[in-house]
């Protein structure tokens, strides 16, 4: 039988006042009515999973599809759906293509290869705190050390040059915002493409120790690639690469500075803890909030519900996070607890290729930043923040702290 | 306990190298998952079997 289409619910939906919890209509439909519609932006109505195996499932299911172009895809926002034509790459392709381009970059991301760059990492935030210390009270944290953080670490590591970042740094905010009209959203990711494809060029005839350097020798001067292949692989790396960490380094610390406890916990704490409380705090926060997007390709079954070929599927991994049957008293932050198996990086093929650098980083940051200035505190009342719910990825805009 | 890796699943994620290093670690040049013990002892057990829970592309297999 087909569902009532017309009351389904808009999603994403509002926020409650608890700034760091999932909306709470999200949670009621986790608990009642775990496999739901909803209506999204352009008038669709796709499917909203909410429990975290039927997240994990579907993400894992081979019988759905991640590419944005196909009939029933439920698009993100306007300007992604207007984007979806030019400039793919692997997060919206399916095998076999996705795992060969994505292998074109899996050593670069590799356990190893991260926990070589964390000397570096931490002389990076080390820089940071001591020009924010050595400056004006308050602070606004994101400007000053949760941006220019990854930032200056997703440069290095692709070598796209730190002082264009003013350039980059406008062009992704645009590109992530759900309310950039198409056509502004079309030409924003032209002009990151024609920098990144300005920056192969030169390279290819003078490459240093950089992926975008490797790429263009192995990749475009063998032909395996064009230059403008190689560009939108370096603008998702670039905008994923520091819009998503930037964002956990803001809104962990919001949070961390709201639970004065785990904050001591992590501040005073074994080191050993520092990783197990980033995992915490990826699983807490899952700042990816307007869901994981797929469409069905075949008819298929999810928690009791028929679907259809063609459906599009939102895996909303935020309320996945919070079911009680993955993790236990799920809305208390309690960096002790194991939450490794959360799904905040995805799951399945789609899984986030820089998650061994993000981990780093955040191991870096929260082992450093309330070690450094423990009497961190927020100049502003939470009630007061900007938080980011006009982006994809949520977060802060900015976040006024003194000490 | 008997462990499977299927190099041609794996996405190069590295959530097992985190969870049982002693177990698995990844190739250098593709980041593709490396056995370093089919059979790995008791202690390391609870380890692998989170390394294969959390494996986002079900590539780790264990039997008994
Ligand atoms: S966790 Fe799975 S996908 Fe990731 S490196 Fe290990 S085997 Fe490969």
């Amino acid at each position: 039988m087909s569902e009532a289409l017309s009351d389904a619910p808009e999603f994403p939906m509002v926020r409650g006042r608890r700034p760091f919890d999932p909306p709470p209509e999200l949670d009621r439909r986790l608990h009642d009515e775990p496999v739901s519609r909803v209506k999204i932006w352009d008038g669709s109505e796709p499917w909203l999973l909410t429990r975290y195996e039927d997240v994990r499932a579907m993400l894992a299911d081979a019988r759905v599809s991640a590419d944005t172009s196909k009939a029933g895809y439920p698009p993100q926002s306007p300007g992604i759906a207007a984007r979806r034509k030019r400039a793919k790459a692997f997060i919206t392709m399916d095998e076999p293509e996705h795992g060969a381009q994505r292998r074109l970059l899996t050593g670069d991301f590799m356990v190893k290869k991260m926990e070589r760059l964390r000397p570096r990492i931490q002389k990076i935030v080390d820089d940071l705190i001591d020009d924010m210390l050595a400056g004006p009270k308050p602070a606004d944290l994101v400007q000053a050390f949760a941006l220019p953080v990854p930032s200056l670490v997703i440069c290095e590591l692709l070598g796209v040059p730190y002082a264009d970042r003013a350039f980059f740094h406008r062009v992704s905010k645009v590109l992530i915002s759900k309310d950039t009209p198409p056509a502004e959203s079309l030409a924003a990711l032209e002009e990151l493409l024609a920098y990144l494809g300005g920056l192969v060029k030169q390279k290819l005839t003078d490459p240093a120790d950089d992926v975008l350097s490797r790429l263009a020798t192995e990749q475009v001067a063998t032909g395996a690639m064009t230059v403008d292949d190689v560009a939108a692989m370096g603008q998702l790396l670039l905008v994923a690469g520091h819009e998503t960490t930037a964002n956990m380094i803001a809104l962990g610390t919001a949070a961390l500075l709201e639970h004065p406890d785990q904050l001591a916990a992590v501040r005073d704490g074994d080191p050993a803890l520092v990783a197990n409380a980033v995992e915490e705090l990826l699983r807490y926060l899952t700042i990816v909030h307007t869901g994981r997007r797929r469409v069905a390709l075949e008819d298929m079954e999810i928690g009791g519900h028929e679907i259809r070929k063609g459906d599009g599927l939102i895996a909303a991994s935020d309320i996945a996070n919070r079911d009680e049957k993955a993790f236990p008293d799920p809305d208390k932050l309690d960096v002790t607890r194991k939450a490794r198996h959360h799904v905040a990086f995805g799951y399945g093929v789609h899984q986030c290729l820089g998650q061994p650098l993000a981990r780093v980083e955040l191991q870096v940051v929260y082992s450093t930043l309330y070690r450094r200035i423990p009497t961190l505190k927020l100049a502003a009342p939470v009630e007061e923040l900007k938080f980011k719910h006009d982006m994809v990825v949520y977060g802060l805009h900015a976040l006024p702290v003194t000490w | 306990m008997k462990v499977l890796i299927d190099q041609d699943r794996c996405v190069g994620a590295g959530q097992c190298v985190l969870a049982a290093p002693e177990v698995f670690d990844q190739r250098e040049e593709d980041g593709v998952v490396v056995l370093l013990q089919e059979n790995p002892p008791a202690e390391l057990h609870e380890q692998v079997r989170e390394a294969a829970q959390i494996c986002p592309a079900l590539a780790i297999e264990l039997a008994d």
